[in-house]
């Protein structure tokens, strides 16, 4: 027996990599790691049961994973994938393919909810239940331990039924859990699995040697009964699956069955679910059934095909009450999925009488999204039974105000305490290494000492400056509790700024101990401590420790990373290990977790380890709060609106739980421009102006990721008022003469992350480290700069008709609506879409694919999209990640159809609203500032006009009133990242170019999944290193944009802000100006890509300067002279090699394995070397755009091409 | 036959021309090249020890960066890898192949950054087969508050905890800017150096004038570099009991020559390898050969310290009345 600490996903792909031949894969949250696992032994040659390694591909979608399965299993192999959420729903089709063919194939799903009136990336099983219909046996595991063991009797099923097999867990809960498991043998799993089925499995596979057909079309003569014939499959499912859970026991010891009753014999009230939530109720049955109530609970294993008889068997024929919990929704059902299935499953059993009678059913949901689901909420379902008349439909674990459907938990309920247990709650930023420090301690407690442990993880929405949250329990007996930790025996503070932030206490036991990492000493730290929290620690009798983590990390040259310094103290305070087998267990982990990156990192963290406990001090709390502390800051301030107040700061504060329904949209439907109010204060550092060697170039403001630092330009009168300090200079600029100008950063919103001193080529003659921006620390800088920027915002922006706007300097003098995102500090993607929004924003539209950009840009609480003084700005939607460019063409089509609709209805009403006005509206020119600007005043006029009538023409009047914005003309813009553009939405991008509709597509193209964690996408480069492509990506990066020129009626521009902003800018502008597709790839500096974010920017001027990066244009026109192809940077000036030799994706290959990385950069530089020489060529190429029916009159010949924006420096 | 063989830190080498510290010894085929084309023995490319611990510091900072940070990439976004080849595995490696592979010595050199560093990797070249280690010291004196004997103890006693934590012989490659040289050298054998590798050259920094930016700069040597060396071993030796190595600017045979009559067991040359290949080393191995037959020199070791300043019949010519004859003679030039 070998005990382990995993957690469920590699759990899961360890049985999946063993038991298959043939795994194709594809990113998705929650169940990317079991493909990078797959992935990663693969590389490695790791052998599976049959003493050779599985073959993985990377799909472009869940679709082609889908079907290169179908194709394995067809031939005879074993096959695997892994899937969650819509990937489980892109694979619908050929999973009704391959249960029809009775093939046996196995999807591991991490569980996770689908996307409906908002994307989630948590748990429930509304992926699984949406397959239910496809013919697929399903598994339901409810833990780690399950999430193995399960695993292992699905690949011997689906042998033994011919039956595929979908294995669930929760995701998150299960998938991404870190527990204490007993890790099944290849000995014992190679006794489950009976080789004669594998041969059989082979035989069945196509062959020349024995041809068969299959797949036919086939009639209504026989399609019926054909589809019958495979009836007694299904029937035998349930005892083959029995019969393999026997023999897992045998080899194993750990029981399992199709459906297992826990709780009394003579239960009155029993529960019915599945997955995790088993753990909670698990719980509460044991703890009720002490205090002598009769309940139980019913755990549902095999969901299809449903076992019947199982549930029926298992039932207690002393229930009088059931209830059927479902983690989905199916909105306008009787119920929900598993409810019908226990019903028909007992109305049966009652009507051939097998049972005596039915039990009183009701139906709940429950953990939608990982909601948490409480042993306090179970005991409110069991009490809900208790009542005379309980409600038919319940949900239990919010608060329905609105169709009152929820039960009340019982919040004085408490479960029997773990002999042994020990819980701890760790508050860490992101970058601080708090989770890896914790799922280290769970290896080291779960496996050296032989206890039970549990770890679990919980991460905010942010990317840069993020909050994570950690719950870690160990105890001497197993742990089935699967929610958060309310009452932890200690609480550990990693960052002493969440004390303004959080109620970091309220997890914290009576009594418990709480670590505090504290600039401040022993005897200097609580008067610096917020007034609640001082309270919360008298009231609760909590014993404070503080440490200067920091302090000792920084001595030990470990920089931000406190993780080997909280880690020991953590240790030292929780007492559960002694301190001689704790401490040698951290430092035998240092050595085997950094052990490989090098000795020296392993001497700093074991320096690191030496000296924790010196620093670690116990504080004498006072009997009474001091004066000296201060209250804790509002979650926003007092000017944000109503709904930001009500609502969104509740979620900022971390107290979304307690949001009741009527407070939430009813259709996903939230205000923009909320991010100015979550001010995060996240900056070690700001950026500080010297306006005396300023030389107004824009360059920081343009490159800003999280437009923190800005520029105005405004009339010098307006600094009568400024407050003291603040800073301006002339504005140098021939077309707004007589200026003043002021560079300002938002010093809360600032991420730090250096971009902006890193570009800005304004030195101090006499000393040339000093810039015009320099990085100041922002303990410094913060409290100066408040006032600074607060007087900034309130400076009227520049008309945006008066400045040009397709240069650098004059487009950063436009409104920013995009702003202060919760990207990775330094973000290579979001300056573009920032400067989209500068040129185009107040008429701008998005359709945005799911992924990283989704996500910085909505996951709530709150949007960096913004708005104008007049409340216009982006309109954004999210719709899927594979269909995007679709979504977006379906709302351009709207809009012509509106703004069609609208001009008809004008003309028909010109008399009532005025000749003059609707001809003027209708022959507007709207190509320039200034013609957008002046139809807006005669649409204004119009609506005015339109209010007035009141007459007779009312219902064309209001049809028009409901229409008039579309006679300004708005911009629709189609964003997403390379996976979309290159992989999974590259269909339908390459339909809607083909489509000849007006949009803009802009690809900001990181050259990997960034949001899933760094996979590899065509778009990522040869040679460099990403998850999926462990031992460097073999092929070269597809060629979007010449794939996209080919059409040639396509604008297609590629572009890389840092090396060339100018050129940037016109891009963006001709490619809206286009009347019809325009394509532009946007070079996009990503974490993944193993960089100092920093230099994010410079970055990108070697990619271009070596080729890897060719800027260029392709401005179709409708002359037959024209050259379409424009290459905007010059000949490759420096060795690819310079390049790459600052990347770590790069570098890590050449370190791991030096014969390939030369290998590879060989071909790679060949790569370069031809495309710049195909490019050269295309460039002198005469090209006529294909013309439309109405002979591309409708396009512009304005002066493409003619342009020069080649790099200057 | 005229006989090459000479001995340098106590080891026999057939031939007393040396590959220094380069590249060229950094790979295995251009070291079987070089031996094919007559070197005595190889000093392979100096371990640095600063480096190593900047890279693993590096590699580690790129995977943790991201990692535990967004629950869809929660372990990271940087795929962990089997082996970073970060420490001096990758060194010691390619030193036990150059030891597998050739027959003449092979020289480690190493470049510590820490008192227990210089021991600890020290010890990892000899255990893997180093026949010898060069101490590569690289120090620029920027603490204005640290004076010359300092600086001159600190050297003296890292080279004396390498010598006595190895058994193989360890040479000490010096900067020629010490107020004391001579003195240095007879510190450094009483700790237990048993040669001298004179001398090292800094990479001296460079200003690009258009970015403003300091950049490192490296420049291959040239001939004239040779005097100073040429200088110090000549008047070194004999007054220092080690082997002695002349660096820096030995590009032909002619340079050969010299260095070895004024009293360098060995001539080391990087720049020549690098920039002409091994074939330079053929053709100062014949000129050598060529010299020694036509002034009837039978053996090197015959011509090691015929021109030291013991043997020569000016000693001050190696000292300041050389000087002041180079300057009259390029002022007379100067004048015409």
């Amino acid at each position: 027996m070998t005990w382990t600490c995993i957690d469920g996903n590699e759990a899961a792909a360890r049985i999946a990599y063993a038991c298959s031949e043939t795994i194709a894969i594809y990113p998705i949250t929650p169940a990317s790691p079991m493909g990078e696992h797959a992935d990663a032994w693969a590389s490695t040659g790791h052998p599976n049961l049959w003493g050779v390694p599985p073959t993985v591909v990377e799909m472009q979608s869940e679709a082609g994973a889908a079907g290169a399965l179908h194709g394995a299993v067809t031939k005879g192999a074993l096959g695997t994938t892994f899937t969650a959420s819509q990937g489980l729903l892109l694979m619908l089709p050929n999973m009704y393919k391959i249960a029809g063919e009775l093939t046996p194939a196995v999807i591991h799903v991490a569980a996770r909810s689908i996307a409906t009136h908002a994307l989630s990336i948590f748990g429930d099983h509304s992926d699984v239940m949406a397959a239910r219909m496809t013919g697929w046996a399903m598994l339901a595991s409810a833990s780690v331990q399950e999430a193995q063991d399960l695993a292992a009797i699905t690949h011997a099923a689906t042998l033994a039924t011919r039956v595929p097999f979908l294995h669930f867990f929760d995701g998150f809960r299960t998938s991404h859990e870190i527990a204490g498991i007993d890790l099944l043998s290849m000995e014992d799993l190679r006794a489950l699995i009976d080789d004669r089925l594998v041969a059989d499995h082979r035989l069945r596979g196509l062959s020349p040697d024995r041809p068969v057909l299959r797949g036919t079309a086939q009639n209504p003569d026989v399609f019926f009964q054909a589809r019958e014939a495979c009836n007694r499959y299904y029937d035998d499912v349930p005892g083959i699956v029995r019969n393999l859970m026997v023999r897992f026991a045998e080899l194993t010891g750990r029981n399992y069955d199709l459906v297992t009753y826990h709780g009394a014999p003579d239960a009155r009230r029993v529960l019915v679910l599945m997955g995790s939530g088993v753990g909670a109720a698990l719980e509460t049955v044991r703890a009720m059934n002490r205090q002598g109530e009769r309940v139980g609970l019913l755990q549902v294993r095999l969901y299809r095909p449903f076992p019947a008889a199982a549930v029926v068997d298992a039932l207690p024929t002393s229930v009088e009450r059931l209830a059927v919990l479902d983690r989905t929704k199916e909105p306008g059902a009787t119920a929900d999925p598993l409810f019908h299935d226990v019903a028909t499953a007992l109305l049966d059993a009652t009507t051939d009488g097998r049972r005596d009678r039915m039990p009183r059913m009701i139906g709940g949901r429950y953990g939608l999204s990982s909601k948490e689901f409480t042993p306090a909420m179970v005991k409110g379902v069991f009490d809900e039974l208790a009542l005379d008349d309980p409600r038919p439909r319940i949900t239990v674990g919010i608060v329905d105000d609105v169709t009152h459907l929820s039960v009340t938990p019982d919040a004085d309920f408490t479960v029997h305490r773990l002999d042994g247990l020990k819980s701890a709650v760790f508050y860490g930023l992101g970058a601080d290494g708090t989770v890896g420090a914790n799922k280290n301690t769970v290896k080291i407690v779960g496996e050296h000492a032989n206890r039970y442990a549990q770890g679990y993880f919980v991460y905010d929405s942010k990317k840069s400056g993020a909050m994570t949250v950690s719950h870690l329990r160990f105890a001497d007996e197993p742990i089935h509790a699967t929610y958060l930790i309310e009452d932890a025996d200690l609480v550990a503070i990693h960052q002493f700024g969440f004390l303004d932030r959080l109620e970091v206490l309220d997890r914290a036991a009576a009594g418990a101990t709480v670590l505090l990492n504290s600039p401040f000493g022993s005897d200097s730290v609580w008067d610096r401590l917020p007034r609640e929290f001082q309270q919360t620690i008298i009231d609760k009798r909590l014993d404070l420790w503080v440490v200067d983590a920091h302090a000792v990390a920084r001595e030990a040259g470990l920089g931000g990373r406190i993780n080997t310094v909280m880690q020991p103290c953590y240790f030292a305070l929780a007492n559960v290990l002694p301190k001689d087998e704790w401490m040698p267990a951290l430092q035998e982990a240092a050595e085997q977790s950094y052990g490989k990156r090098g000795h020296e990192v392993v001497e700093r963290n074991l320096k690191a380890l030496d000296r924790a406990l010196d620093s670690l001090l116990r504080v004498t709390v006072p009997a009474t709060v001091t004066a000296g502390g201060h209250a804790r800051a509002p979650a926003v301030p007092e000017a944000a609106p109503d709904f930001v107040q009500r609502i969104t700061a509740r979620m900022i504060a971390g107290q979304g739980d307690l949001l009741p329904v009527s407070a939430l949209p009813v259709d996903g439907t939230f205000p923009t421009a909320t991010t100015r109010w979550e001010k995060r204060s996240i900056a070690l550092d700001l950026p500080t102006w010297d306006p005396s060697i300023c030389i107004d170039c824009g360059k920081c403001a343009i490159v800003c990721p999280h437009a923190a630092i800005r520029m105005k330009a405004y009339d010098g009168d307006v600094l009568v008022d400024a407050p003291d300090g603040f800073l301006s200079k002339d504005f140098n600029s021939r077309e707004v003469p007589g200026l003043r100008l002021t560079v300002q950063v938002a010093p809360d919103d600032c991420t730090g992350c250096g971009v902006c001193a890193d570009v800005c080529p304004a030195r101090d003659r006499e000393q040339v480290g000093h810039k015009a921006l320099d990085m100041l620390p922002a303990s410094e800088r913060r409290d100066i700069e408040r006032p600074h920027w607060d007087f900034f915002t309130d400076i009227p922006p520049l008309d945006r008709t008066a400045v040009r706007h397709d240069d650098v300097k004059h487009s950063q003098l436009l409104e920013p609506l995009f702003e202060f995102s919760g990207a990775c500090a330094g973000c290579g993607e979001t300056p573009y879409l920032k400067l989209v929004t500068q040129l185009f924003g107040d008429r701008l539209i998005v359709a945005n694919a799911t992924g990283c950009s989704s996500i910085y840009g909505g996951n709530l609480p709150t949007t960096p999209w913004a708005t104008d003084r007049d409340g216009r700005g982006p309109a954004w939607s999210n719709s899927l990640f594979e269909d995007n460019a679709e979504f977006g063409l379906g709302i351009r089509l709207a809009l012509e159809q509106q703004t069609a609709t609208a001009q008809d209805l004008l003309r028909q009403l010109a008399a009532q609203v005025g000749d003059d006005l609707a001809t003027a509206i209708l022959t507007a020119q709207q190509r320039d500032e200034t013609g957008l600007h002046q139809q807006r005043a005669r649409v204004t006029e119009l609506r005015h006009r339109l209010r007035a009538l009141n007459g007779n023409t009312t219902s064309q009047a209001d049809m028009l009133a409901s229409l008039a914005d579309t006679l300004v003309r708005q911009s629709v813009w189609i964003v997403g990242g390379d996976g979309w553009a290159y992989d999974i939405g590259f269909g339908g991008l390459d339909h809607v170019m083909a489509s000849g509709a007006n949009v803009n597509i802009l690809v900001l193209d990181t050259e990997v999944y960034s949001n899933t964690g760094g996979q590899s996408s065509k778009a990522t480069p040869r040679g460099a290193v990403a998850k999926f492509a462990m031992s460097g990506k073999a092929t070269p990066k597809k060629d979007l944009g010449m794939l996209a020129a080919q059409y040639g009626n396509v604008y297609v521009g590629q572009i890389a802000m840092g090396a060339n902003e100018m050129q940037t800018v016109k891009t963006l502008v001709e490619a809206e100006a286009w009347d019809g597709p325009s394509l532009i790839l946007a070079y996009s500096t990503c974490i993944a890509h193993g960089i100092d974010m920093a230099t994010s920017m410079t970055h990108q001027k070697e990619a271009v300067q070596s080729g890897y990066w060719p800027l260029y244009r392709f401005h179709p026109g409708a002359d037959e002279h024209t050259r379409p192809f424009q290459l905007d940077s010059k000949a490759p000036r420096i060795p690819l090699s310079q390049f790459t030799a600052t990347e770590g994706r790069f570098a890590m290959l050449r370190r791991s394995d030096p014969q390939r990385a030369a290998e590879l950069h060989e071909l790679a530089q060949a790569d370069v070397d031809e495309r710049w020489r195909y490019y050269e060529q295309l460039a002198g190429i005469e090209r006529m755009a294909p013309q439309g029916p109405d002979d591309g009159s409708d396009q512009p010949a304005d002066d493409h091409g003619t342009t020069n924006v080649e790099e200057q420096r | 036959m005229t006989d090459l063989s000479t001995r340098y830190l106590g080891l026999p080498l057939r031939s007393p021309i040396v590959a220094s510290a380069s590249p060229a010894t950094g790979n295995l085929d251009s070291l079987i090249a070089l031996q094919a084309a007559g070197i005595g023995a190889a000093v392979l490319p100096s371990l640095f020890e600063e480096q190593i611990k900047n890279e693993s510091m590096q590699i580690h900072e790129m995977l943790e960066a991201g990692a535990g940070v967004f629950a869809e990439a929660a372990t990271g976004y940087v795929p962990e890898l089997d082996d970073y080849n970060t420490g001096p595995t990758r060194y010691l490696r390619h030193l036990e192949a150059a030891k597998a592979r050739l027959e003449i010595p092979v020289i480690a050199s190493l470049n510590g950054d820490t008192p227990g560093g210089w021991v600890h990797y020290a010890s990892l070249l000899q255990e893997a087969g180093a026949d010898a280690i060069e101490l590569n010291v690289y120090r620029i004196a920027a603490d204005v508050h640290t004076n010359g004997r300092q600086i001159e103890d600190d050297l003296v006693r890292l080279v004396e905890s390498v010598t006595g934590a190895v058994t193989v012989p360890v040479a000490v490659k010096l900067a020629p800017y010490y107020s004391a040289l001579g003195h240095v050298a007879v510190r450094l054998q009483e700790v237990g150096a048993v040669g001298l590798v004179l001398f090292n050259r800094f990479y001296q920094p460079d200003v690009d004038i258009e970015t403003l930016q300091v950049m490192p700069h490296l420049t291959l040597s040239t001939p004239d570099e040779l005097r100073l060396p040429l200088r110090w071993i000549a008047m070194l030796r004999n007054r220092v009991d080690v082997s002695f190595a002349a660096t820096t600017g030995i590009h032909t045979w002619g340079d050969t020559v010299k260095a070895l009559l004024v009293g360098a067991d060995v001539v080391m040359s990087a720049a020549a390898i690098l920039r002409d290949g091994p074939g330079v080393v053929t053709e100062m191995v014949d000129g050598l050969t060529n010299w020694m037959d036509e002034h009837d020199y039978e053996s090197v070791t015959q011509m090691t310290g015929a021109m030291s300043q013991f043997a020569v019949s000016d000693p001050s010519a190696f000292e300041r009345a050389n000087y002041l004859h180079a300057l009259t003679t390029y002022a007379s030039t100067f004048v015409q």
